[in-house]
C-alpha cells in the first residue's frame, strides 16, 4: 500500500541526484549527489521487497557495501587530484583528453 | 488517512526538501549535513517499509560512515568556507533544468506500466517472514546461503577498495 | 582383373596428381635431380595408361550399355544442388583416357630426350603432369562442373608451358594470349552451364541428358543458346573461328608440349565436349548446323593459312586448327564416332609431326649452338635435305604426312572420309552440308599440299643449314626417337580401330560408342549412301590427296628456296596468307585497341581515377575525416561536459525502453 508512494519519493530523490550532478561543480557535492541517486534507487529496492520477497533487501545491502568501496576510493582520487591540482572544481579539471 | 501514512509523507517530505537544499546550498559542508538529514530520513521511510534491519545499516553505514568520510575530506582540503559558488550559470542550470525534467517526465509515464505478474504478491508477505524468522534472520539466512558467494565477493570488493584507497591517498609509496 | 580394376578407376587422374605433387616438391628443392624427375614424370604416366587400359578392358567385359558413376565424395551441396565430385567412365570418356594417358605417356618418354638440357626440367615435368591430370578430369568428369574444374586447368597448365621460357617477353606475351582467348570462350561455357541448370534443376551428365528431351523443345531457344554456348566454349578451347589466334602462338612453348596439349590432347576438349553433350546438339539443328559450318570454315581457312607459313611449327599449328574444324565438321554433322575416330588418329599422326619437327628443331639448334649461330632453327628456309642426316625422324613424318594427307590405307585417309562421307550423306536430307562437304574436300586437297610442302623443305633438297652446322646435324636419341616409331606405327594402322563396313571391316569405334550417342542418332535423319557413291566417295577422297600431294612436288622447288636471312619478302597473295590473312591484325584493332581505349581513357582515367579514386575512396576519407573532427569536438577533456553527455545517453536508452 506505500509501494506507489514510495516509488514517487524514489523518483523524485533521484531526479533530484541528476539535477545536482549536473548543477554542481564542485566534485564532492556531486559525489553526494550521486549517493543520493544511489539512496533513491535504495528506496525502491525496498519499497518493491515488501512485496517481491527478501531478495530486494539484499540488493540494499550489497549496493551499500558497493558504496562504502565507491566513496572510499572516490574520495581518495579526489584527494590525489586535489593535491594534483590544487582545486575539486571540475571547470579546472579538463585532463580527460586524447 | 492513516497514521502510518502521515508519517511516511511527513518523512518524505523532509527527504525530498533536504536533498534540495542539499543540492542547492554553496558549502559543501552545508551539503553534507542536509543529506545527513535526508539519509536519516530515508532510514525512517525504511522502517515503514518494513525494512528495519536495512534502516539500521542506512544510519550506521551511510550517515555514519560514508558521511563522516565526507566531511573527513572536506575539512582536509579546507573547503569548509564560503567561497565562490559552484552552480553553474544560467546556461548550466537550464540544461539540468532540462534533463531532469525529462528524466522525471519518462519516470512518470512509467506509472502507467502495468507492473509484473510477479508483484501480485500479498502485501504484508516481508512481515510474515520477519514474524517467523527474525528481523535480521530474514536477511541473513538467504545472505549465508542463497547468496553466499556474492557476499564473499564482497569482502574482496571492500579490500580492493581498501588497498586502492590508500594507494591513491598515500603521497609516496 | 577382377571388377576392381574399375574401382580403382581413381588412379587414373590420381597417379598424374602425384607426379605432379612430387616433380613440384623436387622442382622447388631438386632440381638436379633429373633422373627422379624423368622417373616420377614417365613412371606416372605409363601406370595411368596401364590403369587407364585395366580398366578399359573391365568396362568392355562388362558390356555395359549405361555409363558407370563413380561418386567420392560431396563436393557442393548448396540448397537443391548436390553436387559430387564423381567420375563417369563409358565408352567415349574410356577411348579419351586411353589417348590422353597413352599419347601423353610417349610425349612424356619423348620430353625425357627433349628437355634434358634445359634449367627447368623437374618445373616442366610438374606442369606436363598436372595437365595430364586436369585432361582426365575433363574427361572422366561426371557432371559439367567437375570437367569445368579439368577445362580450366588445362587452359592454366597451357598458359603455364606456353610461357614455359618465360623470361622471353613474346612467350609470355603467347602464354596471356591463348590465356585470355580462352577466357572468352569459358564464359560461353559457364553461361551454357547457368542455362542447363536452370532448365533441367541438374548438373550432372546422366539426368541432364536424360531430361534433355523432356524439357528442352526441339529446335527451341533455349536449346540453341545453349548449344552455341557450349560451341563458344569449344571454339575457344579448340582453336575455331573466330577464337583460333591463340593456337599458333602457342607455339611459343616446347615443341613436347605443343605435341601433347596444342596438338593430341587439350584442343581436342571442345570436340570432346560436343560429342558428350550429342543429345543437346541433336535437339539443336541450329547449334549442329553452326558448329558443322565452322569447322569446315576453318578446316578450310587455316589451311590456306598453312600454305605459306615458313615457321616448321606454325605450318603444324594450322594444320591442328583445320583437322579440329574437321572433327568439328563431323560431330556438327552428327557423326559422333567420325570426328572422335578422326580425333583419335589425329591424336597418332599429329603428336608424330610435332615430335618429329621437335627432333628437327633440336637437331638444328644443336648444331646452331654449336657454332654459335643466330639463325631462326625452325624456320624451314633454314632446312632443306634434313633426310640424310635424320631418316628415322624423316621417314616416320612422312608416314604422318601420308596419314593426314588421307592416302589408304593409313590412319588419317579413314577417319577424314568416315567425316566426309557423313557430311555427304547428311546433306542428302539437308543440303547446307554439299556446301560443308565441298569446304571439307577443298581443305583436304590444301592438307595434301601443304604438308608435302613442309616435307620437301625440311627434309629434301639441298641443304640450306649452312656449311659448318651441318656436321653437327645428328639423329636424336632413341627416348626421342622410340615414341616417334611407336606413334608411326600407330598412324600407320589406326585405320583398323574404325575399319568402314564397306571395306569389310567391323567399324569397331562406332559401335563402341553406340551406347552413348544412341539418343541423338535416333533423333538425326536416318540417311543412307548406296555404296556406289559411297566407293566414288572413297576414291575421290584418294584421288584429292594423290592431287595435293602430286601438285606439290610438281609446283614447288626447294632448289630454288633461298636462307630466311637472304629471302625476299612475300608479295600478293602469298603475302596475305602468309600474314595470316590480316586476322591478327584486324582483332587488334576492331577489339584490343578499342578495349584499351575503353580501359585506359574511360575506365581508368575517368570512371577509376576520378570516380573511384577520387569521389568514392577520397571522398569517404574526407568524410570520415571530418565525422572525426566533429566528433573531436565533442571532447573537450572536462568532466562536466562529459557529465551532461552521459546523462543524455541515458535518458535517451530509458526514453527508448519507457516507450
Amino acid at each position: 500500500m506505500l509501494l506507489g508512494p514510495a516509488l514517487f519519493v524514489s523518483a523524485a530523490l533521484f531526479t533530484l541526484g541528476v539535477f545536482g550532478v549536473l548543477l554542481r561543480r564542485n566534485a564532492i557535492v556531486i559525489f553526494m549527489c550521486v549517493e543520493l541517486m544511489l539512496n533513491a534507487v535504495n528506496l525502491t529496492f525496498v519499497a518493491l521487497a515488501q512485496r517481491l520477497g527478501v531478495a530486494g533487501q539484499l540488493f540494499v545491502f550489497f549496493v551499500m557495501a558497493v558504496a562504502a568501496a565507491e566513496a572510499a576510493v572516490g574520495l581518495a582520487i579526489i584527494l590525489a587530484i586535489y593535491r594534483h591540482r590544487g582545486t575539486v572544481n571540475l571547470q579546472n579539471i579538463n585532463l580527460l583528453k586524447g | 488517512m492513516s497514521w502510518t501514512l502521515i508519517i511516511f509523507w511527513a518523512f518524505a517530505g523532509l527527504a525530498i526538501a533536504s536533498a534540495l537544499c542539499c543540492i542547492t546550498r554553496r558549502s559543501p559542508v552545508a551539503s553534507a549535513l542536509w543529506l545527513v538529514v535526508t539519509l536519516f530520513s530515508l532510514a525512517a521511510l525504511f522502517v515503514l517499509l518494513d525494512a528495519q534491519f536495512i534502516a539500521v545499516l542506512q544510519v550506521l553505514v551511510y550517515a555514519g560512515a560514508i558521511m563522516v568520510l565526507f566531511l573527513f575530506v572536506i575539512m582536509l582540503l579546507n573547503l569548509g568556507r564560503q567561497g565562490p559558488t559552484d552552480v553553474k550559470g544560467p546556461l548550466g542550470v537550464g540544461v539540468a533544468a532540462l534533463l531532469g525534467g525529462v528524466l522525471l517526465f519518462q519516470l512518470w509515464i512509467l506509472r502507467h506500466v502495468a507492473p509484473p505478474d510477479a508483484i501480485q504478491l500479498p502485501p504484508s508477505s516481508m512481515a510474515r517472514l520477519q514474524q517467523e524468522q527474525g528481523l535480521v534472520g530474514a536477511i541473513a539466512r538467504p545472505l549465508f546461503d542463497t547468496y553466499l558467494i556474492p557476499f564473499e565477493i564482497t569482502s574482496l570488493l571492500l579490500l580492493a577498495a581498501l588497498v586502492g584507497a590508500v594507494v591513491l591517498a598515500k603521497r609516496k609509496l | 582383373m577382377s571388377a576392381s580394376a574399375l574401382q580403382l578407376l581413381w588412379l587414373v587422374p590420381a597417379l598424374p596428381l602425384a607426379g605432379f605433387v612430387l616433380n613440384g616438391a623436387l622442382a622447388l628443392w631438386r632440381p638436379n635431380a633429373k633422373a627422379a624427375v624423368s622417373t616420377i614424370g614417365v613412371g606416372a604416366l605409363v601406370l595411368a595408361f596401364a590403369a587407364a587400359t585395366a580398366a578399359v578392358a573391365e568396362f568392355a567385359r562388362l558390356h555395359q550399355a549405361a555409363p558407370l558413376v563413380f561418386r567420392y565424395w560431396e563436393w557442393m551441396p548448396v540448397g537443391d544442388l548436390r553436387l559430387d565430385f564423381a567420375l563417369q567412365f563409358d565408352q567415349l570418356s574410356a577411348v579419351m583416357a586411353l589417348v590422353v594417358t597413352g599419347v601423353g605417356a610417349l610425349i612424356h618418354l619423348f620430353s625425357v630426350g627433349y628437355m634434358h638440357e634445359d634449367a627447368g626440367y623437374a618445373r616442366y615435368f610438374a606442369y606436363l603432369n598436372l595437365f595430364v591430370f586436369f585432361m582426365l578430369m575433363l574427361v572422366l568428369g561426371a557432371s559439367f562442373p567437375v570437367m569445368f574444374v579439368g577445362w580450366e586447368g588445362v587452359g592454366l597448365c597451357s598458359y603455364l608451358l606456353i610461357g614455359f621460357w618465360f623470361t622471353e617477353q613474346i612467350n609470355a606475351d603467347a602464354g596471356k594470349k591463348a590465356f585470355i582467348v580462352n577466357r572468352i570462350g569459358d564464359s560461353g561455357f559457364l553461361i551454357a552451364m547457368f542455362l542447363i541448370f536452370r532448365a533441367t534443376g541438374a548438373l550432372d551428365f546422366g539426368p541432364v541428358f536424360g531430361r534433355a528431351q523432356a524439357v528442352f523443345p526441339a529446335a527451341g531457344t533455349t536449346i540453341t543458346a545453349v548449344t552455341l554456348l557450349l560451341f563458344l566454349g569449344c571454339a575457344g578451347k579448340s582453336a575455331q573461328i573466330p577464337l583460333y589466334t591463340w593456337l599458333p602462338d602457342a607455339m611459343q612453348g616446347p615443341t613436347p608440349v605443343s605435341a601433347l596439349i596444342h596438338a593430341a590432347t587439350m584442343v581436342t576438349a571442345g570436340v570432346y565436349l560436343v560429342a558428350r553433350c550429342n543429345v543437346l546438339f541433336a535437339l539443336s539443328p541450329l547449334g549442329s548446323a553452326a558448329v558443322a559450318g565452322v569447322g569446315a570454315l576453318t578446316a578450310l581457312f587455316a589451311a590456306t593459312i598453312a600454305l605459306k607459313q615458313w615457321d616448321i611449327k606454325r605450318v603444324l599449328a594450322y594444320s591442328t586448327i583445320s583437322q579440329l574444324g574437321y572433327m568439328f565438321l563431323g560431330v556438327g554433322t552428327g557423326a559422333y564416332a567420325a570426328g572422335i575416330f578422326h580425333l583419335v588418329t589425329h591424336a597418332f599422326f599429329k603428336a608424330l609431326l610435332f615430335l618429329g619437327s621437335g627432333s628437327v628443331i633440336q637437331a638444328l639448334h644443336h648444331a646452331y649452338h654449336a657454332t654459335h649461330s643466330h639463325d631462326d632453327a625452325q624456320d624451314m628456309r633454314n632446312m632443306g635435305g634434313l633426310r640424310r642426316y635424320l631418316p628415322w625422324t624423316a621417314t616416320l613424318m612422312w608416314i604422318a604426312t601420308l596419314a593426314i594427307a588421307g592416302i589408304p590405307p593409313l590412319s588419317g585417309f579413314f577417319s577424314k572420309d568416315a567425316i566426309l562421307g557423313a557430311a555427304f550423306a547428311l546433306a542428302t536430307a539437308e543440303p547446307i552440308w554439299y556446301v560443308y562437304w565441298a569446304m571439307g574436300v577443298a581443305a583436304a586437297l590444301l592438307t595434301a599440299f601443304y604438308m608435302t610442302r613442309l616435307m620437301l623443305y625440311t627434309f629434301h633438297g639441298p641443304t640450306r643449314t649452312g656449311e659448318q652446322e651441318r656436321q653437327h646435324l645428328h639423329e636424336a636419341p632413341w627416348v626421342m626417337t622410340g615414341p616417334l616409331l611407336v606413334l608411326g606405327l600407330l598412324s600407320l594402322s589406326g585405320g583398323l580401330l574404325n575399319l568402314p563396313e564397306l571395306m569389310g571391316g567391323g567399324a569397331f569405334l562406332h559401335h563402341w560408342l553406340e551406347p552413348v550417342t544412341a539418343l541423338a542418332d535416333r533423333m538425326r535423319p536416318a540417311v543412307e549412301l548406296s555404296r556406289v557413291v559411297e566407293w566414288a566417295l572413297l576414291s575421290g577422297a584418294v584421288g584429292v590427296a594423290a592431287l595435293g600431294i602430286f601438285g606439290a612436288v610438281r609446283l614447288l622447288k626447294p632448289e630454288a628456296l633461298l636462307p630466311a636471312r637472304l629471302a625476299p619478302p612475300e608479295t600478293g597473295l602469298g603475302r596475305l596468307l602468309w600474314k595470316k590473312w590480316y586476322v591478327d591484325e584486324l582483332y587488334d584493332a576492331i577489339i584490343v585497341r578499342p578495349l584499351q581505349w575503353l580501359a585506359r581513357e574511360v575506365l581508368w582515367k575517368s570512371i577509376d581515377a576520378r570516380l573511384v579514386d577520387g569521389l568514392i575512396v577520397n571522398g569517404s576519407a574526407t568524410a570520415s575525416r571530418a565525422l572525426g573532427w566533429l566528433g573531436s569536438r565533442l571532447q573537450t577533456g572536462e568532466v562536466g561536459f562529459y557529465v551532461v553527455l552521459f546523462v543524455v545517453g541515458v535518458l535517451l536508452l530509458v526514453g527508448g525502453a519507457v516507450r
